[in-house]
């Protein structure tokens, strides 16, 4: 028999039966997130909140403030920027942290700016190691930081789905995923040793459908580039990429207008979107059980090798 | 969530966390990547490059390594294992997954274990044709250990038996018998051939003698056994303070649901008081249940923190500071009876040690074994002591507070998982007997401040020499001293021990207890032992109050100590005849922060005692 033909279809075991039994997941996750926010509130000396605008931020930052509250988040927010998000996502940083009255750290690798690393002329590889992993190197440092919390999910990405909830990072930042400190029950050990610092992530046992259905549930706001609207587009490396500032407009094709949206956010030139008519909540969660795809393949940085999201989480990638 | 469309009704059950575990080779993450792609959840991206990957790396056409999909770190795709677990999410028509594929090899035990912890199933995956191995018996040991409700025995690779009944029945029947030995409280069992996707969504017809469920129909209905429910338990993670004068108290509850105005008792304090409220996310509620993450306010002042327990007051928990105790231990250094490590449980970390190996279990046999130490993977029951009083359940009753870690105090790593069996004893029945004159006046009316100097460093650095002349000056001056040699002791304190690392790490404690004996009658104590570990020094050390101990390392490089061997033992350990010395075959590692540094190679000993000396009447009263 060829494997090939034995699998369904997709969408026909996928339809939502079990929908019934979602609230009392979320509960569920939504009480363990808030156990590791505290945990990680009380057993390090300096943490912060990696904040990176997109839902899953939105999510871990409703979580927050959920944990602490009616104390205030007891740790500031970092964002590395890269200066290529969407001008969008800069207005809705900008407005929520002022709104919450939330301490907001933004870092950017200056001397990656002078050299004028970006994605265009030197690739998603380069701009990302640059701007990104050394940047967030730099930040933590510069801070001391000894925790940094993290929205990323274990169902994202394969060796995303190796991570520990507590996740001990060696010197210099650096993940040795054949290393990993084993962590048991909902028990987490936040000792480090010498040159030691923690990657804490609330939602590694989410899926970016209970992000969704979290989003619709606490009525979270998310950056407006999630939902369906007619964006100028052009196709590039095989994404359809929304067109977002006026640099570098001469590199790219013929500009058309499209109804698209985005599953996952980054840097504009390097995050595909799709195309698709859902406009509002329940129908992108509905678009999101019918999807034959995963979440991350709109974005660029992920496909430039095999294994590659291996090799930059042991750099020190989010 | 009328406004999701195509939501047909189904009998719906809570999401089931599962792990895949059994011996490496039996088909683990080969059952997850084929149970995934029959039932059209492998998204088409990641389906793509899976097949890009099978050609690259030269299958022949239309062969799918479907263990791929899970095994996400390029070493195991590489090695074709898996080194650690890979967490996987999934919804069938009928439930949620939460899937912890897990290795198989010996070597990853610690993160097969990680991965089953949590598990309300675990799938034990069995090679038909190779049958059961050490490691189905470890791991089915581990589940035991590790209270996961109920086991799958998933048979696999029945194509390479014919599908034969007799095989999957002479493969069960020992296995079930074991784990009712283990009080495993369900165990089932189901052949399948995950490769050829037999009897995995649907019954197969090659398994015609099999009546029950197909592995997927028996995971979408698996009951998951509640727990048993007792009386509402919040483990204390952070007290929140916010204006005006709101102190709260922030947890999440286990074991059974709270509401306003419950009596409750904080443990260990034993301090009563009520529920003034009761917070989840931004309301006060009038109730909460288990399982909710919840900021409680008490309606008395009372002194709360981290680590603490609040329970309802009609049964709390039991507090005690001795424990039988079953542990799986993870590191690469042996357990050693004697050394001090952090104790986790609940919320609250507290100084503890292993005072005992009652025994280690043979993986196989499931004898009793006597040891001294523990290596990385081994079971053993033994005895625990907590620096003080802790608020426990047994781990059988009451999991979230009968499970711990043991985590080294210098590296922070985790080096052991375990649970409480039951309390040694009642600590509340051991007091300390209460004396009136205190360590204190017993040294003022020798006009000094007592003192343990504990002289550490390779075997002839010259530390018997330099404490011996340091005591007489000390004499000459007035003061009353003790000199302990690690020699000397050996000849009648500790002349049942060895120079093994037990034995060391056993010895150290002695000394250190009696050193800590002799600082409370005044004393000012200089103990000279090679004391090589960093850990049992640091053990020592936690014994005495803040100051009292003070760490004299004796430096001298290796190859000076050994040129001056006045006693001729590095000569004897280096033609083999001493094994276990300190310097030559056995590490010593040296002091990081010591209060004194002697450059011994340098300086003669009358010079070396004087800096000590002079370190001692820096500040002393007379």
């Amino acid at each position: 028999m060829s494997a090939g033909d034995a699998r369904r279809e997709p969408g026909t075991a996928t339809i939502p039966a079990a929908m019934k039994a979602d609230d009392a997941h979320l509960d569920r996750l939504e009480a363990e997130a808030i156990h590791v926010f505290r945990e990680a509130a009380a057993q390090f000396r300096q943490p912060v909140l990696l904040y990176s605008i997109g839902k899953d931020s939105s999510v871990l930052l409703h979580l927050a403030r959920k944990a602490f509250h009616p104390a205030r988040i007891p740790f500031p927010l970092l964002h590395i920027d890269t200066g290529w998000k969407f001008r969008e996502m800069y207005a809705f940083r900008d407005r929520v942290a002022r709104e919450l009255g939330l301490r907001l750290i933004v870092h950017v690798n200056e001397e990656g700016r002078a050299r004028g690393i970006n994605p265009l002329d030197h690739g998603a590889a380069l701009h990302t190691e640059v701007m990104k992993t050394e940047a967030l190197r730099q930040a933590l440092a510069l801070h001391g930081f000894d925790a940094a919390i993290g929205g990323a999910r274990r169902d994202e990405e394969r060796s995303r789905a190796k991570e520990r909830v507590f996740s001990v990072r060696h010197a210099g930042q650096r993940w040795d995923p054949r290393r990993q400190r084993p962590e048991f029950w909902e028990l987490l050990n936040g000792r480090l040793g010498p040159g030691e610092t923690m990657r804490v992530f609330p939602l590694s046992d989410w899926t970016e459908l209970d992000v969704w259905l979290y989003v619709r549930r606490e009525g979270i706001e998310v950056v407006p580039l999630y939902f369906a609207k007619e964006r100028p587009v052009v196709e590039h490396q095989g994404a359809l990429i929304v067109l977002d500032d006026p640099r570098f407009a001469d590199r790219f094709g013929p500009v058309r207008l499209e109804r698209v949206r985005f599953r996952s956010l980054g840097c504009w030139p390097l995050s595909g979107a799709i195309r698709s008519d859902a406009d509002t909540l329940d129908a992108l969660i509905a678009e999101q059980f019918a999807s034959r795809h995963s979440e991350r393949q709109g974005r660029l940085i992920d496909h430039d090798e095999a294994a590659s999201m291996e090799r930059k989480k042991r750099e020190g990638y989010f | 969530m009328s406004a999701v469309p195509a939501s047909p009704p189904a009998p719906a059950l809570p999401p089931l966390r599962l792990a895949i575990i059994g011996s490496v080779d039996d088909g683990k993450s080969t059952l997850l990547g084929r149970l995934l792609a029959d039932c059209g959840l492998v998204p088409e991206d990641q389906w793509q490059a899976l097949l890009a990957e099978c050609r690259r790396r030269g299958l022949p056409e239309g062969e799918i390594e479907y263990a791929w999909l899970n095994d996400g770190l390029e070493a195991e795709r590489e090695q074709g294992i898996t080194i650690d677990v890979a967490w996987r999410y999934f919804r069938t028509a009928r439930r949620v997954f939460i899937v912890a594929d897990c290795p198989g090899h010996e070597q990853y035990t610690r993160n097969m274990a990680s991965g089953l912890s949590r598990a309300e199933l675990a799938v034990l995956l069995i090679d038909a044709s190779r049958g059961v191995t050490r490691q189905t018996l470890r791991h089915l040991r581990i589940a035991a250990l590790f209270g996961v409700p109920g086991v799958l025995l998933a048979v696999n690779k029945m194509d390479r038996v014919g599908f034969s009944r007799e095989r999957f029945e002479e493969l069960v029947a020992p296995l079930a018998a074991l784990a009712r030995e283990l009080r495993i409280p369900r165990l089932e069992a189901i052949p399948i051939a995950a490769r050829e996707g037999e009897n995995l969504l649907r019954p197969s017809a090659r398994l015609p003698w099999h009546g029950g469920p197909s592995l997927l129909a028996f995971l979408e209905s698996y009951r998951v056994p509640p727990p048993a429910r007792e009386a509402a338990r919040l483990a204390v993670s952070l007290v929140l303070r916010a204006e005006p004068e709101f102190r709260g108290y922030a947890g999440t509850l286990a074991g059974g649901g709270i509401a306003l105005g419950d009596e409750v008792v904080v443990l260990p304090s034993g301090q009563r008081s009520r529920v003034a409220e009761i917070r989840r996310g931004f309301a006060a509620v009038p109730r909460a249940g288990a399982g909710d993450a919840v900021v409680l306010r008490l309606a008395d002042e009372r002194d709360v923190g981290r680590g603490d327990v609040i329970a309802a007051a009609r049964a709390p928990l039991a507090v005690a500071d001795q424990f039988a105790a079953q542990l799986l231990w993870l590191d690469e250094e042996p357990l050693l009876p004697g050394r001090r490590y952090w104790l986790r449980l609940a919320t609250l970390e507290v100084g503890a040690q292993v005072t005992e190996i009652r025994h280690r279990i043979e993986i196989e046999s499931g004898q009793r074994l006597a040891a001294r130490r523990l290596e990385a993977g081994e079971i053993a029951h033994l005895h625990l002591a907590a620096d003080r009083p802790i608020p426990f359940a047994p781990f059988a009753e009451e999991r979230p507070f009968g499970a711990f870690l043991l985590v080294d105090r210098e590296r922070g790593a985790t080096v052991a998982a375990g649970a409480i069996e039951y309390a040694l004893r009642r600590a509340t029945n051991v007091h300390w007997q209460p004396v009136a004159l205190g360590a204190e006046a017993r040294a003022r009316i020798k006009g000094q401040r007592p003192r343990c100097l504990w002289f550490t460093g390779l075997p002839a650095a010259g530390k018997s020499t330099v404490a011996d002349l340091l005591e007489q000056r000390l004499h000459a001056l007035g003061y009353h001293t003790m000199l302990l040699d690690g020699d000397n002791l050996r000849h009648g304190l500790n002349r049942d021990l060895g120079f093994t690392p037990e034995d060391r790490v056993e010895n150290i404690r002695r000394v250190a207890e009696v050193a800590r004996l002799m600082c409370e009658a005044g004393l000012i104590v200089l103990v000279s032992l090679v004391s090589p570990y960093r850990a049992d020094r640091a053990m020592a050390r936690s014994l005495f109050r803040a100051g009292e101990f003070v760490e004299v390392f004796v430096d001298v490089p290796p190859e000076v100590a050994a040129a001056r061997d006045p006693k001729g033992l590095y000569a004897k350990a280096r033609a083999g005849l001493i094994p276990n010395f300190t310097g030559v075959n056995a590490p010593y590692e040296p002091p990081e922060a010591p209060e004194i540094r002697l450059p011994a190679a340098e300086e003669p000993p009358e010079r070396l005692a004087e800096r000590v000396l002079a370190y001692l009447l820096e500040g002393s009263p007379r």
